[in-house]
C-alpha cells in the first residue's frame, strides 16, 4: 500500500492514517468520475455478495433444521424483525425490508472494512449522509402522509405548560434538523477513528523498541473494532426505528 | 501534519507530489467533495441491489421457513399431546384387565375353596359315620366276647370246683357250686 511505501522511502515515522480512505479508480486512470469503478464501488459490490451468500445462498435448502449459515441469515431476520416490532410498532413492520436493508448493508460494510487493506465504505460521509437523508425524508414523508398535520404534534409538546410549549417547539425543531447529522456522523465519525487510531499504532509498530506494544494495542483496537462494527449498525438501524415510531405515532 | 514532514525530509521533487495529494484530499478523504458523486451513485445501486435481493427473495423465503418451523413445532407437540394421552389411556385399559384378571382369580379361588371345603365334609361325615359303625359293631363284638368269656368263666370255675370236691373226697353238689360260682362271679 503507498503509505508502507511512501514511510519506507521517507525512513522517518511518517503516519498516513487517512490514506486508507481516499477513494481510487480500481482500474488505472486517477479521475474518479460519476460512474468509475472504484475501490469504493468494490467494497460495496462485495457487501452486496455477502448479503447475497447469507440471506439467499444460506437459505437456499429451507431446512426446517437449518444449517449454520441458515441459522445467521435467521438470527439476523429475526433479530432486526423483533428490533422493529418492538421499537416502531407493528404498524412499521411494512417498512422492515427497508431497515433490514440498512442493517444487512451497513454491518457487512463495517465487518468487510476490518478486512486488511480493504475500504469502508460506511467510513465516509458521503455514505452515511446518504443513509441518514433517505431515513430522514422517508420518517418525514411517512410523517406526514399518515398524520397530515397533526406530525407537527411532534414539535408541539402538550404536556408542558403553554408558555414553554414555543420555546420547546424551537428546540424540537432543530433537534429534529440535527437528526440526520448525529445519525451520519455517528456512524462515519466512529468507523473512521477506530481504523485511523489502528493505522497510527501500525506506522508505530516500525520502531522496534515500540513495536510490541503497537502490535498489542493494534490487536487490542481490532477486537474493540469489531465490536463498534456491530453496535453502530444496531445503533444505526435502532434509531431509524425510533425515527420511524415517531412518524407512525407523533404524539409524546 | 505528517504529510508536511515527510515532504520536506524527502525533498523537492516528491513535495510537489504530496502537495498535490494532501491538497486533493484535503486531509480528509472523506471531505473531498469531487468523490462524493461517484460513492452516493454506486451507494444507491448497491442499496437498491439489496432491497430487492432481501424484499423479493431472502426475507419472504426466511419468513416461510420459520412460519413452516413454527407450524411443525406446534403439530409435533399436538402429535405429542395425542401420544401421551393414548398411552394414557393404554395404561387405564391395561389396569382395569388387571384388576379383573385379579377379580376373577380371588372368585376362582373362593368357588374352588367352597368346593373343596364341600367334599371334604361330605368325605369327613362318610368317614365319621363309617367310624362310629365299625365301633359300634366292635363294642357289639367286645360285648359278646366278655359275655361268652364271663359264661365260660363260670363254667370253668364249676366244673374245678366240682373237681376240686371231687378230689377231696365229696360228692360234688351241681346246685350248691352253681349257687357259689354264681356268687362269686357277680362282682
Amino acid at each position: 500500500m503507498a503509505t508502507e511505501a511512501q514511510g519506507a522511502e521517507g525512513g522517518g515515522l511518517v503516519f498516513h492514517p487517512m490514506d486508507q480512505f481516499i477513494v481510487k479508480p480500481l482500474f488505472g486512470g486517477t479521475d474518479v468520475g460519476m460512474f468509475t469503478i472504484t475501490n469504493a464501488t468494490l467494497w460495496m459490490f462485495l457487501a452486496v455478495l455477502a448479503v447475497i451468500a447469507l440471506m439467499v445462498l444460506g437459505t437456499s435448502r429451507r431446512a426446517i433444521v437449518p444449517s449454520r449459515t441458515q441459522s445467521i441469515g435467521e438470527l439476523a431476520y429475526g433479530f432486526v424483525y423483533k428490533m422493529v416490532e418492538d421499537v416502531a410498532g407493528k404498524d412499521a413492520l411494512s417498512f422492515f425490508p427497508y431497515i433490514m436493508t440498512l442493517f444487512m448493508f451497513i454491518v457487512f460494510a463495517n465487518f468487510l472494512g476490518l478486512i486488511p487493506m480493504s475500504f469502508t465504505t460506511t467510513s465516509h460521509f458521503a455514505v452515511t449522509v446518504v443513509l441518514a437523508l433517505l431515513v430522514f425524508f422517508t420518517v418525514t414523508i411517512v410523517g406526514f402522509v399518515k398524520n397530515g398535520s397533526k406530525f407537527l404534534g411532534l414539535f408541539w409538546v402538550a404536556s408542558a405548560p403553554l408558555a414553554l410549549r414555543p420555546v420547546l417547539a424551537i428546540i424540537e425543531v432543530i433537534s429534529y434538523f440535527v437528526r440526520p447529522v448525529s445519525h451520519s456522523i455517528r456512524l462515519a465519525g466512529n468507523l473512521m477513528a477506530g481504523h485511523a487510531v489502528i493505522k497510527v499504532f501500525a506506522g508505530f509498530a516500525a520502531i522496534a523498541v515500540v513495536s510490541p506494544i503497537s502490535v498489542v494495542a493494534i490487536t487490542a483496537m481490532y477486537g474493540l473494532e469489531i465490536l463498534v462494527s456491530f453496535i453502530q449498525a444496531y445503533v444505526f438501524t435502532i434509531l431509524t426505528c425510533v425515527y420511524l415510531k415517531d412518524a407512525l405515532h407523533p404524539s409524546h | 501534519m505528517a504529510t508536511d514532514t515527510h515532504a520536506t525530509g524527502d525533498g523537492l521533487a516528491d513535495a510537489t507530489g504530496v502537495a498535490t495529494h494532501s491538497a486533493d484530499s484535503a486531509g480528509m478523504p472523506q471531505l473531498n467533495f469531487e468523490h462524493w458523486g461517484n460513492q452516493i451513485f454506486w451507494l444507491v445501486i448497491t442499496l437498491v441491489v439489496i432491497y430487492f435481493v432481501l424484499s423479493r427473495v431472502a426475507l419472504p423465503r426466511i419468513a416461510a421457513v420459520l412460519a413452516e418451523r413454527q407450524g411443525t413445532i406446534t403439530n409435533d407437540l399436538a402429535k405429542a399431546e395425542d401420544l401421551k394421552r393414548q398411552a394414557g389411556d393404554a395404561e387405564a385399559a391395561y389396569d382395569k384387565a388387571l384388576a379383573d384378571a385379579r377379580a376373577e382369580a380371588q372368585t376362582i379361588i373362593a368357588e374352588a375353596k367352597a368346593e373343596i371345603a364341600a367334599d371334604l365334609k361330605v368325605a369327613t361325615d362318610k368317614a365319621d359315620a363309617e367310624i362310629a359303625a365299625k365301633a359300634a359293631e366292635s363294642e357289639k363284638e367286645i360285648e359278646a366276647i366278655r359275655a361268652s368269656a364271663l359264661e365260660n368263666v363260670a363254667i370253668v370255675a364249676r366244673d374245678t370246683a366240682a373237681e376240686i370236691v371231687t378230689a377231696l373226697g365229696g360228692k360234688p353238689d351241681a346246685d350248691a357250686i352253681d349257687a357259689a360260682v354264681a356268687e362269686r362271679t357277680k362282682g
